[in-house]
């Protein structure tokens, strides 16, 4: 695509103006953006079309997919509640193959090292290109500018979106249900690869052509409760297994035993106390990457020890929050997906542990959403620039190295709190310029490293909470300038070609930043 | 003719170090090979180091390959010099780093010692960020953390790190090898503003005569104006026996440690986490400590995950008079430097003798009283010390005269 057209958004980043045929509107600012005309919606259904009887099963993934109608060019989506487990989205693809279809658009809601085998299918012409988040070898095979056409990563809302809004209009979706009906009825909570929920796949058995659910436990009608509601689903098939359940959820959640990121958290959590967002009725939302965790093991010792109560908590949830919700020390956990069995058992069994779905928490072309209530949410990053810019997506060497998942979305809590270290191995977290724009600065608030706390000059209102606590609150170009001293100087910029590989969306679906091509250096 | 010489860690573990191998030669100029996890963000910088590097080294000939994870520049310089004198043994030629103001700060006599955290001397992941967990000081070990094919290399990085990293005020010491081994590293250690040398394993005061005679020679030699104190730890039946006698050794003793590990062993028995079997030993540490008028400061409690048993173990070294404990840990520098604070009873009687004390010598009064009382000068001095280590230990506001009180 040489002659793709770019112009400046307003984070003065040079952003497509078409992507992969489609027109693509810059990004003018937060809240700047007003959508308008009306939601996509599928060509009406008929129960003549279905078995009276409610048995939509098929033998296998490639009688799904033909009964689909599978053909060149079209959208296949699957979902990334089996995380790093998955044996779904590869054998859509090899059945693909095997049925000789050419040119497929993959739309994952994520993607996980365990789908590299979809690099092959890109080479081999069954996948054209991928619009959903890319790590690991696909991010590098993306990276190095080897994919057709250009991805797209967009956050959960935006994907929910995306669909709602008819940017991206799925022709096959594959769901993984964990348990699953004849009729498609389907949910995450038992069964040998249960994951807990499956919100991700909402959007998609909405608004897709065609819904296909896949499951290697296949019980009778009914199946309670229905996650997925059978009505939206078109095919029913099995596999002997969906996902490998080590891979899904770890049996316990092993907290970090970093030092410095316990530090870290242990700031985070103390910033939260005494800046009075702690406080009876709050609410907070935190990960399960370790000082995530971490900060929410400390935060909970400070609730009990103060006595203070949330009247909800956003999951990921773990075996940490289960015990919140046990303890009383939480009305509700309002869940996005479960890390660990715990959390798969608790979801199963106590109505206060609660599924969402992309549309319920971030969707930002909704009547409102839960993220923006959060009195906070902490967030990693890997790189922040002086003015709070904040990249979740690539690595300071220019390779896609994460989805955006949640991230933007969450951004519209009342307080952003990102704990990351000060640097890893060599390379700083805090630069001048971020490689890639991914969430504003305006909505960052505080940046917690293990040498000092940055608080975003717009939050005077948080500068005031903490004047006169002993937290090591410093300016973010202190502790900068600090770091680049200890490493031996800023890192260099990576080797970029012109060549556009992916799009990163804003919320509202406008483009707030591009990746371009990873040139070796000579 | 060709020489060879390594230095450094690599593989997918290491983190924060490289892997440096020199070939010296006698013609062909300088050829460097980089191979770093952080190629095209410092790839140009690692070659530029290493060539500065060998320019001071006064090298002209060589081909350097460097397998890189990340290492900060003097890391790369003190693997590369290491490579370079083992390839050529002969060479004195020093690789500085600039020493940073940030690591000049000095010491005292009597500081708090309560926390004293041990980093492996070859492991600089875990230093560069140590002094941010605020322990009284930090220890840098060259003896048991570091493998004995690695000792040579290891002082290299443990120099660098004492004229680079800032430790954030904790008090900068250096537990050196046994014998002449640790004599010979201390020509790494006293110019580069350490504090402290911890000598392991003393038995006697000749081991630590031997270490103060030739820190005080390399002192005059390289002109090192602070002092540079030391602290014997007793590892053995033998040194406990003679603990007094190396307490008092010399007047740069400090303190005096236990090294339980090897003394369990040296009786003949097992360490336990109740300890009977090292009671007399500890309590002869103390008492000849006290006796020499020097710190006593107890070991380490190994066991980083057992918080509850941290805290028995601190009760335990406080109720038998030691002013400090050993931390492998930063997550156990909190727990002990509050276990060691002052009790609040302790600290409201200190008070009284302190505002006592003052009172009489504004008075110019010779004797202290407090009601019908009179206070002898020891204990007036044992109240200022902990008045001072209550407010170190935040259980006392620094403005307590002016009625801050007591911290919540």
């Amino acid at each position: 695509m040489p002659d793709t057209k770019l112009v400046k958004n307003a984070a003065g980043r040079m952003v497509p103006t078409e992507i992969n045929g489609r027109e693509a509107i810059p990004y003018k600012g937060v809240a700047k953006h007003r959508p308008t005309g009306t939601k996509a919606a599928p060509a009406i259904s008929t129960v003549m079309d279905y078995p009276d009887s409610g048995d939509k099963t098929v033998p296998d993934i490639k009688a799904a997919l033909v009964a689909a109608g599978l053909k060149d060019g079209m959208t296949v989506s699957t979902h990334h509640h089996l995380r790093n487990g998955d044996f779904v989205a590869n054998a859509v693809f090899d059945a693909a193959a095997e049925l000789s279809v050419k040119d497929l658009v993959w739309f994952p809601s994520a993607s996980f090292p365990c789908h590299a085998p979809i690099i092959e299918h890109m080479k081999n012409g069954v996948v054209h290109h991928i619009e959903g988040s890319m790590n690991g070898p696909i991010g590098r095979y993306c990276s190095e500018g080897n994919m057709r056409g250009m991805g797209v990563l967009r956050s959960h809302g935006g994907r929910y979106r995306a669909v709602q809004d008819g940017d991206i209009h799925v022709d096959v979706a594959v769901i993984a249900g964990p348990t699953a009906d004849p009729f498609g009825n389907a949910n995450g909570l038992t069964g040998p690869a249960a994951c807990g929920l499956i919100g991700f796949a909402l959007a998609d058995s909405e608004y897709a052509d065609k819904v296909i659910v896949v499951t290697d436990n296949l019980i009778d009608f009914p199946c309670v409760p229905w996650q997925i509601q059978g009505n939206n689903v078109d095919i029913v098939t099995t596999m002997p297994a969906i996902g490998d359940a080590s891979k899904i959820v770890s049996g316990t959640t092993q907290i970090t035993k970093s030092p410095d990121r316990l530090r870290i958290a242990e700031m985070t959590a103390r910033f939260v106390k005494e800046t009075g967002i702690m406080h009876d009725g709050f609410s907070f939302q935190g990960g399960a990457g370790g000082t995530s965790l971490s900060f929410a093991i400390f935060l909970m010792e400070m609730m009990r020890e103060e006595g203070v109560k949330a009247r909800f908590v956003r999951g990921g949830s773990t075996q940490y929050l289960t015990q919140m919700l046990e303890e009383g020390l939480t009305d509700y956990i309002l869940d996005g997906q479960t890390f660990d069995l715990e959390g798969v058992r608790s979801m199963r069994e106590n109505p206060g542990h609660v599924n969402t779905s992309p549309f319920t928490s971030y969707n930002y072309h909704g009547k409102g959403n839960f993220a923006s209530m959060l009195d906070c949410v902490v967030l990693g990053a890997t790189e922040v620039d002086v003015n709070f810019n904040a990249n979740v997506v690539t690595h300071s060497d220019g390779y896609l190295l994460h989805g955006i998942g949640g991230w933007q979305n969450c951004l519209f809590s009342k307080c952003t709190i990102l704990p990351i270290p000060a640097f890893r191995d060599r390379i700083p977290v805090i630069v001048d310029e971020v490689t890639t724009i991914v969430g504003p600065g305006e909505l960052v608030d505080v940046i917690v490293t293990e040498r000092g706390i940055a608080i975003n000059p717009l939050r005077d209102d948080l500068l005031a909470a903490v004047a006169g606590s002993d937290l090591p609150i410093r300016t973010i170009e202190e502790i900068k300038a600090e770091v680049d001293d200890l490493v031996g100087g800023a890192p260099e910029k990576p080797n970029l070609g012109e060549k556009i590989v992916a799009a990163i969306e804003w919320v509202d679906g406008t483009v707030i930043d591009s990746v371009r091509q990873v040139l070796p250096r000579e | 003719m060709s020489t060879t010489g390594q230095a450094g860690r690599k593989g997918d573990r290491v983190r924060s170090d490289c892997w440096i191998s020199v070939e010296l030669k006698e013609s062909g100029g300088i050829s460097v090979a980089v191979k770093s996890r952080v190629q095209s963000m410092y790839g140009a910088s690692i070659e530029r180091s290493v060539e500065q590097g060998l320019e001071v080294l006064g090298v002209e000939h060589a081909v350097v390959e460097i397998v890189d994870a990340g290492a900060v520049p003097f890391v790369i310089w003190a693997r590369l010099e290491a490579a370079v004198k083992a390839a050529n043994p002969g060479l004195t030629a020093e690789l500085l780093p600039e020493a940073k103001e940030s690591t000049r700060y000095g010491t005292t006599r009597d500081r708090f010692r309560r926390s004293r955290l041990y980093l492996p001397g070859d492991q600089v992941k875990l230093m560069l960020n140590a002094g941010l967990h605020k322990p009284d000081g930090v220890i840098v070990d060259l003896e048991d953390s570091v493998a004995p094919s690695q000792k040579e290399a290891a002082r290299y990085v443990v120099r660098n790190v004492l004229r680079s990293v800032d430790f954030f005020g904790a008090e900068r010491m250096v537990r050196i090898n046994q014998g002449q081994m640790g004599l010979d590293d201390l020509p790494f250690l006293v110019p580069h503003n350490v504090h402290i040398i911890l000598i392991p394993k003393a038995e006697s005061a000749d081991d630590v005569k031997a270490v103060d005679a030739r820190v005080q020679e390399i002192r005059k030699e390289k002109g090192v104006a602070n002092d540079v104190f030391l602290m014997p730890i007793v590892e053995s039946a033998l040194g406990c026996f003679r603990a007094y006698e190396i307490a008092s050794a010399s007047p740069n003793v400090v303190a005096l440690t236990i090294g339980l590990e090897d003394y369990t062993a040296d009786i003949g028995t097992q360490r336990t986490n109740e300890g009977r079997e090292s009671f007399w030993a500890r309590s002869q540490v103390v008492n000849a400590a006290r006796a020499a008028r020097v710190q006593p400061i107890d070991t380490v409690f190994s066991d980083v995950a057992d918080v509850e048993g941290l805290k028995a173990s601190i009760a335990e070294a406080k109720g038998l008079g030691f002013d400090g404990k050993g931390c492998i840990h930063p997550r156990q520098i909190e727990t002990i430097n509050a276990g060691f604070a002052p009790g609040a009873a302790e600290v409201e009687k200190a008070t009284r003798i302190v505002v006592a004390f003052e009172k009489a010598e504004a008075e110019g009064l010779g004797v202290v009283s407090l009601g019908s009382k009179m206070i002898d000068p020891p204990v007036v001095k044992r109240a200022l010390r902990t008045v001072e280590l209550a407010v170190a230990s935040d259980v006392l506001s620094e403005n307590w005269r002016e009625g801050g009180g007591e911290n919540a």
